[in-house]
């Protein structure tokens, strides 16, 4: 059987979402680049796979699939082996997945960018935009804070779907001068800590390509 | 059993977002409102529901939740069955992986695009006096443009986005688009026939004629 095919930059914290699952169900899979920097994602060739032009893309036979949340939750569908990352009916998995996706990300992805990814690029980060996401991004953890006071996972007492798609971004944002946000709170530090520790993702970080200053 | 109950304005979006999937499974349901004038969504028994401090937030019995793509998800689920409606696909994994995919394009995608047009055409104005930025409008149309574009080509395939069925993506999309086609940029929708028939048929639905004439788009 060809391998899976995932589609992106293998630096790229929304595809190293996707690479984390895979990895998960002990699945394999190779990355196919798509150079964003030469503007392979605005190709015929990519936007065949995604029409608007974003990685990353999963092929998978012949399922193709975009948006890393929904490749992940097909992955946690379809794949029985390995840890059971979508329990269902689970209302509060269900919630956290969207904290993570409304709340969590839209901070913790500028900050990123500004932080990491643009100094990468040749670029300088804003420190006006750094300061706005640092300070947002304070206040949705202090609710993750009181959560994971309570909860060792965030939808309760076991890893899934909603700790993993947590941690592209998480580890990215540990190589940067704000990973004091995280190492700060103890229960979220002590979650980190925990869920970093997992085989699956130490084999997912061992394969980005962080240059050797980061 | 109970009525669940929803927390937050009526004519607020995101709450619409799950009353829209309330209709159409036929649940009863009880809107209780919360002031956003008054700041009640700050209060101590708001943050209890929705630690956020947003509205809206859900309670089934002794179940509690907020974010409304996970609370529509669960009346979705709860429902479902008795009412023979199958907007999530579950049972068949490639209809369910698109749903979830066009739900993705919704939340991350589309609405980016279409919902500053919304507050900056209709809600700003009417909620802080403030006037409409026509910078972040233009900005927000021509990113909306090319998000179209994408829409066009799969609705000219699909008579909805996850396939040929109507599913919870299609829905996701009615409570920002209701409020768009009140702002003076409408007609944006004329130059995508397709996409003007799939939301034609969407703003036809009995569930979404009912919730309609309860979000006005005069503010």
């Amino acid at each position: 059987m060809a391998p899976r095919k995932l589609y992106g930059m293998p630096l790229s914290p929304n595809v190293v979402r996707v690479a984390a699952a895979l990895n998960e169900k002990g699945l394999d899979f190779e990355i196919v680049p798509v150079d964003l920097r030469t503007g392979a994602h605005k190709q015929p060739e990519f936007l065949a796979l995604n029409p608007f032009g974003q990685i990353p893309a999963l092929q998978d036979g012949d399922e193709v699939l975009y948006e890393s949340r929904a490749i992940n939750r097909y992955i946690a569908t379809k794949y029985t082996e390995g840890p059971e990352l979508l329990p269902t009916p689970s209302a509060k998995l269900e919630v956290w997945l969207e904290v993570e996706s409304h709340h969590f990300y839209p901070h913790v992805s500028p900050l990123v960018f500004q932080l990491l990814i643009k100094p990468m690029l040749g670029g300088a980060a804003d420190p006006v935009v750094v300061d706005k996401h640092a300070h947002e991004l304070a206040r949705v953890l202090d609710v993750y804070e009181t959560h994971l006071a309570q909860n060792k996972y965030l939808a309760g007492d076991a890893f899934t779907l909603a700790d993993l798609n947590h941690m592209s971004y998480l580890f990215c944002l540990s190589k940067t001068p704000k990973a004091d946000l995280v190492a700060s709170r103890p229960h979220v530090k002590a979650w980190w800590d925990d869920i970093s520790a997992r085989p699956a993702f130490q084999k997912t970080v061992a394969a980005i390509p962080f240059p050797p200053s980061a | 059993m109970a009525p669940v109950k929803v927390f937050g304005p009526a004519m607020s979006a995101h709450a619409a977002r799950i009353l829209v999937c309330l209709e159409e499974v036929g649940a009863e349901y009880e809107v209780v409102n919360v002031d956003m004038q008054a700041k009640e969504h700050k209060s101590p028994e708001h943050l209890a529901r929705n630690p956020f401090g947003q509205i809206p937030a859900f309670q089934d019995g002794d179940i509690v939740l907020f974010e409304s793509r996970a609370i529509a998800k669960y009346v979705l689920r709860k429902y479902s069955k008795s009412a023979g409606v199958d907007l999530l696909r579950e049972g068949d994994l490639k209809e369910a992986a698109m749903v979830d995919v066009w739900t993705e394009v919704e939340a991350h995608t589309y609405n980016p695009a279409l919902s500053p047009v919304v507050y900056e055409c209709l809600i700003y104005p009417a909620m802080r006096g403030v006037p409409t930025n026509q910078k972040v409008v233009e900005e927000s149309l021509e990113k909306l443009k090319k998000v179209l574009d994408v829409y066009e080509a799969r609705l000219s395939k699909h008579d909805y986005l996850a396939g040929d069925f109507l599913s919870f993506a299609d829905l996701n999309h009615f409570p920002y688009t209701h409020y768009f086609m009140g702002t003076p940029h409408a007609s944006l929708f004329d130059a995508y026939p397709h996409v003007k028939a799939w939301w034609e048929r969407l703003a036809a639905r009995p569930s979404v004629k009912k919730l309609s004439a309860g979000m006005p788009l005069k503010f």
